[in-house]
Formats: C-alpha cells, structure tokens, sequence
C-alpha cells in the first residue's frame, strides 16, 4: 500500500479505481440486505420514529391561536399593551369574525382550553361568549368593543387581551417554560407562583430516586450474578429460572403484592408487631412513600441488572483468582485487583439498563408512590389523560429525553461505551 | 534414583488420596518425593488424575486423606496464596485488565515489596524472558508464545522455590512449543528452582524433564528418568503410552533368570526378558520398540527365536524409514529403520525374517 501516495489510487485490473471497483462490487449485495430489512424499517418508522417526532414537535406547536383568530392576531400584535388601554374597536371587530366563525365550526372550546392553560377563567369566558356571539352579524352589529364588554367583563380585562397577544405565536417556548416551573407572561419568562413550582423538584426526585434504586440493585445483583455465573450448570439453571421468574409475572401484579407486603396492616408491619419489635399504633410507613416506590422497583428492576452482570462474569475464567492466589493475593485483594475490574462492563451495562427503565417508570411509582414517591413519569400520564395539556407534557418527556441522552454521553465520557458489555 | 529416598525431600506427597464425590477416588495412594532443583513432570491421558495432584500441590484442592509437604512442613491447611508457589497456567490467565509490567509487579505489590525494587524486580524478569520492550502492553496485544512468556515471567518474578505447571505449552504451535520447552528448562536449571509440570503430551515429557511420573487410572505407574521409562517400561501401560511400541500376545513358556521364552498365540516362539511375569503359563503382552527391530540376521545373537513376517507397507518419512509388517497375525507392527546408505528399502510382499535382541523384548501384563 505504501506506493499508493506516490502514485495516487490504487487501480483495478480494468483501470478503474479500486475503489470504485469494489463499490460497484459490493451493492448489488448492500441493495439485498436492504431491501431484506426495508419492511421492518417502514414499520419502525410509521410506528415509532414519526409518532415520536410528532409528539416532541407538540411541545413547542401553537398554531392553535393563529389558525382560530386569524385576523385578530395581526391586528392585536400593534396594540401596545403599556399605554394601559384597551385594545381598539378594529381588534374587536376582527375578534367578533374570527368568533363568529370559530363558534361556527366549534374549533371556540378548543382555543378556550390552550389559552385557559396560561390564564385560568378564559375557558368559561370564551365558552358563555359563545352562546351569544353565534347569533351576531359580522356587518348589522358593528361596532362591537362595547358589546364584548356588555357580554362578559373579562373582554374589558386588560390581562385576557395580554395573554392572546403573548400567546399567539406559531411556535412557543410556553410549555419548556412550565416544565421548568416557569411560566410565559408579556413581561418575559418568569418563576411561577411558589405554591405551583414542583415540576423541577419532581425531576430532581426522579432522578436522584432513579440514582439510589441503581445503586440497590447493583449492590443486590452482584452477588447474586456472582453466584450464578459460578454455580455448576445444574444449580445455576435453577437459580437463573428464580431469577427470570419475575419477568413471567405480571407487573401489575407485583406491584399489587408489594401493596400487600409493604402497607400499614401488611405483612411486614404485621411480622413485626407480633415479634414485638414494633408497637400496634407506631406502625411503619413503607408504603405510598418514596421508600415503597424505592423497594419495589429495585424489586421489579433486579434482573435487568442482574443478566448483564451474569453474562459478563460467565466470561471471567475462573482461573484468574486462582493466579492472583498462586501469586500470593488475599481472596479479598484478588478478587478486588482482578475479578471486579474485569466485571465492570457488566455492571455499566446493568446500571445504563436499570437507570433508564427507572427513569420512565410510570406503573409501580402510581400504586405504591402515594404522593411523596412519585415520578415525572406519572406526571407527563397526567398531562397527558386528565389535564389534556400534551403540550406540556411533550416538552416534559422531551426533557426526559435530554437528560437521558446527556447521562449517557456523560457515561460515554467517563467510563468509555466500548466498556459496556450485555454479553 | 538414590536421591529420591534422601531426607532432603523438598515436596512429599504421602499416601495422598483425593475424591470429589465420595464415591470414586480420582488419585489414589500417591506416593512421591522430589529433591530440591528438580524438574518433575507429570504426564498422563485426561482423567488420569495429574491435574488434580497439581492442583493439590498449589493448594486450590484439598487432599482427601495423606499429607502433603512442602521443605518437611505439612501444608495441607496453608491457603494457596500463602505457599509462596509459582504457577503457569494452561491459557496463560495474564490479567487482561492490566498492563505486562503491572501483570508482573502485581505478585510483588501484594507481597508489599516497595516501588523501586518492584520495578527493578519485573524488568529483570522481564530481560530474564526476552520481552523487555513489551511492559508497557497488554496481553490481548501478545502473540501466544509472547503471553507464555509473560506468564513464566509472572511466576518466577517473586522468585519462589517451587513453580508448577499446567500444560502451558498446549496453545503453541509445534515449531515454537519445541523452542519454549528448550527455554523453560534452560531457566528452570539456571535458576535452580524445583519444577512440577503437568502435560499429557510424551515428547515434552521426555525432552525436558529429569523424571517423569507416569499417571493413569489415579496412579503414578512408573517414576522414573526419561531414558529409563523409555526402554525399561515396568508395565503394558507405560510402554503403550511413551512412545512408539509392538505388542503381541503370549503365554511364558520358559522363565530362566532374566530369560524368558513365550509362545505366541500363533504357536511361535521368542525371547524376552521378564518385567512383569512371574510363572510359566501367565498371559502376557510382549513389548518392542519399532526401532529394535532387526532383519539383517548377522546382528542377531546366535539360536535367537526369530519370526516370518510379511511387508506390508513401506512409507519413506525422510530421516527414516517406517515399515509396516504382518507379525503373528498382527497387521500393525511396525518396523523403523534409520535412511543410512546402505539400508534395505522394503518393497510390499516381501518375506523376511525378523529378530531382536532378548534386552529389548520385554514380557509385561497382559
């Protein structure tokens, strides 16, 4: 090869570059391989890639305002809300079309809703408005500024008039702003209310709480991977089926057992009183706390560690120890010196694996979280099934998403990815 | 050999038996004593019970009864790593978490040796193997025969008295497994350290050791220099497993001091020597070497019994010659003849009479 530099590109038999050559060679079987894999691509990508993509995209979507009041968001945006007077008769007029229209096409509730998120009231508002505004006419009943004002007071409120105008953006910044506890307003990005500022205390629960269920397992599974990856194939079937047991059984049902075990009149609090150890009316809590959401996870999650580990250890001759002893190394300082090191692959695969199921767990923290163990996770399911605001609960999962992908190129950084092995 | 009974023993096994489930013994009764400098190989088929002793010896099996001695102590209840035993092992087991020259310091870290004459220790070792230039590697970057080189370096560098073995040639390839057996008994004499090696391949067994311990079925058969167990084999076992061997079927006819005459089962008769008969009428396995072999008659001692054979087939190997011959209604035997000038190339067909020399023609159990 050292010739190519000097005589630039290595050419093929026909004197076409070999490079090109081999190309030529070599598509007729990428192009196979391709269209082999195409049906499982398609799926991938109408089933998951696309509804991903859209679901991110609805935290920062706001086309809503625009599209329902499409003339007055023009006409609003030269109103100067400082002067400290209302909008002209020209931007209730535009109101007025743009109302009689929506009301028309019932798109009004809609719009109530998105803008009820940043003012609470408006929804009512828009929706008794409605009821009247339906049966004017755009041109019999000018002007309209004093008939808004007659219909509801909240027309005459300068803050109602702000927020349209701060929310009438294509695209908004809103709901990354409440994800983080703060929350849009005409004067710029503010803090919410103290009293509503609980999303950043919630991620950094989840986190911190994703943290010590890691840690749990890593300090249970190890030695359970251990023994596992040094039984005789006998024994180590047996205890591996123990092992993957769980995953056989429903999540929900565990999780509902460790409902029985873990509350007030359970077992273990029950255990304990008729030991002695504790009194009838001082039961424990370990239920709808974060210690509950902790030990049943760390539960649901062991064998997610405990595999990785396994199948890395499986690989750690035996005769390594027994080198490390032969040079005159403690069971302890061979095992520390030369087993662990050679097992950290595992342990990076298993806790990479633990700390992003943790992350996004949603079932086990709702039925043994109470309020105090719960995750972001319960509250993205609640943006997304009671309060209807997906807006924010896209830009909360796309946080998630961030979070996750920083750690693990944090990892990546740290420990090297390549040290990461599932098997 | 004398020495064997002198009290400066260094490693005794005494009456040492091992099982693993209570039911069969995998090393039964092993009885062996070794000086100090010594290079001792065990050498047997898998199964046969060396592995076990080796392993017995570093302390990572416990033996079921006897004792085991180290220098006159019992150490039988010393955990391995303190014996202060150096061992090769079969795939090397060089950390790969750790780079040569950490490999190498790691016996003498846990040793609390300071840095400085750590250092000093593992490039000494390292020169002592060649592979000075390599410290700074790690294993997977090494050629097998580097990594076995590494791994001998690692068991002698916190020079121990006593290094074991355990078939650490068996991943080479011939031409440089020959080289490394050549290597590790030119360091082991230099440096006077007592060696027990494990292999079940006769060639390294015989070119490298001063005694060989012949295992089989849990038991040492045969202990003795390789010349010895070579030509002297005290039973069918050793002389079927080391080396090349004949072997036809009889019953003595004439047992005379160390003269014996047997009658195959073809009804021809030949002389032996008697290892392993003691009366006339007892089956036995005659044992010949192919290369003792004769057919030219003028070296055969006068009224020696001789036998028709019949070539078979004549393979040309080069430095010899390898016949194969119909003896007494055996197919296999074998006859090697050095390529000299004036040797007689067999043709197939051929009949001629074959002989030996009654030394060299050994009556063993059948």
């Amino acid at each position: 090869m050292s010739d190519t530099a000097e005589n630039g590109p290595v050419l093929a038999a026909d004197g076409t570059p070999l490079k090109r050559s081999l190309n030529r060679a070599l598509r007729v079987q990428k192009t196979r391989a391709m269209l082999l894999i195409a049906p499982l691509l398609l799926f991938v990508l109408v089933s998951f890639i696309i509804p991903i993509l859209s679901m991110l995209f609805r935290s920062v979507e706001n086309d809503i305002v625009v599209n329902t009041l499409p003339e007055t968001v023009p006409i609003l945006a030269q109103w100067d809300s400082s002067t400290g007077e209302l909008p002209s008769e020209e931007v209730y007029a535009a109101m007025a079309r743009d109302m009689i229209k929506a009301v028309e096409a019932k798109k009004h509730t809609k719009l109530a809703t998105r803008l009820n998120y940043e003012k609470t009231g408006i929804a009512s508002m828009f929706r008794k408005s409605g009821r009247t505004i339906k049966k004017w006419d755009p041109e019999a009943d000018a002007p309209f500024k004093e008939k808004f004002l007659d219909l509801h007071k909240g027309w005459g409120d300068m803050d109602v008039w702000k927020t349209i105008q701060t929310h009438s953006g294509l695209y908004t910044n809103g709901y990354f702003l409440n994800a983080i506890d703060m929350q849009k307003t005409p004067e710029g990005a503010q803090a919410q209310p103290e009293n509503k500022q609980i999303l950043v205390k919630l991620f950094i629960r989840t986190l911190i709480m994703s943290l010590v269920i890691m840690g749990a397992c890593i300090l249970l599974g190890y030695p359970i991977a251990w023994i596992l990856a040094n039984l005789p194939a006998r024994q180590s079937n047996m205890l591996m089926i123990l092992v993957l047991l769980p995953f056989w059984t429903s999540l929900l049902v565990r999780t509902s057992a460790w409902k029985v075990m873990l509350q007030q009149q359970g077992v273990i609090n029950e255990v304990l009183v008729w030991l002695g150890l504790v009194a009838d009316e001082s039961r424990l809590v370990i239920i709808n706390n974060q210690f509950g959401t902790i030990v049943a996870m760390t539960h649901i999650l062991l064998p997610f560690m405990i595999l990785p580990m396994y199948s890395v250890m499986q690989t750690i001759q035996p005769t390594y120890l027994r080198a490390a002893k032969s040079m005159g190394a403690t069971n302890w300082t061979a095992f520390w010196r030369v087993y662990f090191p050679q097992s950290i692959p595992g342990i990076g695969a298993g806790s990479i694996l633990v700390f992003i199921l943790a992350i996004g767990y949603y079932i086990t923290p709702e039925i043994v979280g109470g309020t105090k163990g719960v995750f972001i996770s319960n509250r993205i399911a609640y943006h997304i099934s009671s309060s209807l605001n997906w807006g924010l609960a896209a830009a909360l999962g796309t946080i998630l998403l961030v979070v996750v992908l920083i750690l693990y190129w944090a990892y990546d950084k740290i420990v090297g990815i390549d040290n990461v092995k599932l098997g | 050999m004398a020495e064997s009974q002198n009290n400066d023993a260094f490693v005794e096994f005494e009456r040492v038996q091992k099982s693993y489930d209570g039911e069969t013994l995998v090393v039964k009764d092993l009885n062996l004593t070794m000086p100090k400098g010594e290079f001792l190989t065990m050498l047997g088929p898998s199964g046969s019970g060396k592995t076990t002793c080796l392993m017995m010896l570093a302390g990572f099996e416990t033996a079921t009864h006897g004792a085991i001695k180290l220098d006159g102590v019992s150490i039988n209840n010393i955990p391995p790593h303190k014996r202060g035993i150096g061992m090769v092992f079969q795939n090397y087991a060089l950390f790969p978490h750790m780079t040569i020259a950490e490999n190498l310091s790691f016996p003498l870290e846990v040793r609390k040796i300071g840095k400085s004459e750590r250092e000093e220790k593992v490039k000494r070792a390292l020169d002592m193997v060649e592979m000075g230039a390599f410290g700074g590697r790690r294993p997977a970057q090494l050629s097998g025969g580097q990594q076995q080189r590494i791994a001998l370096a690692r068991a002698l560098v916190f020079e121990p008295e006593l290094v074991l073995m355990d078939e650490p040639l068996g991943a080479l390839d011939k031409q440089l497994r020959e080289k490394m057996q050549f290597e590790i008994t030119h360091l082991a004499h230099n440096l006077g350290i007592t060696t027990v090696y494990v292999t079940h391949d006769q060639t390294e067994a015989l070119t490298m050791s001063d005694r060989v311990a012949v295992f089989d079925d849990g038991r040492i058969q045969q202990l003795d220099p390789p010349d010895t167990l070579y030509e002297e084999p005290k039973n069918s076992f050793v002389a079927q497993f080391i080396g090349e061997n004949n072997t036809l079927l009889g019953t003595v006819k004439e047992l005379k001091g160390d003269q014996a005459v047997v009658q195959l089962d073809d009804g021809e008769l030949i002389d032996c020597k008697p290892v392993n008969v003691s009366a006339v009428g007892d089956r036995t396995r005659v044992s010949i070497r192919p290369e003792r072999v004769e057919f030219n008659k003028d070296r055969l001692q006068a009224g020696a019994h001789t036998l028709k054979a019949e070539v078979l087939e004549f393979i040309y190997m080069g430095d010899i010659f390898r016949t194969r011959l119909r003896v007494a209604g055996n197919d296999e035997f074998i006859v090697k003849t050095r390529n000299a000038p004036d040797q007689v190339r067999l043709q197939p067909g051929e009949q001629i009479e074959i002989g030996w020399l009654p030394q060299d023609c050994r009556a063993l159990d059948a």
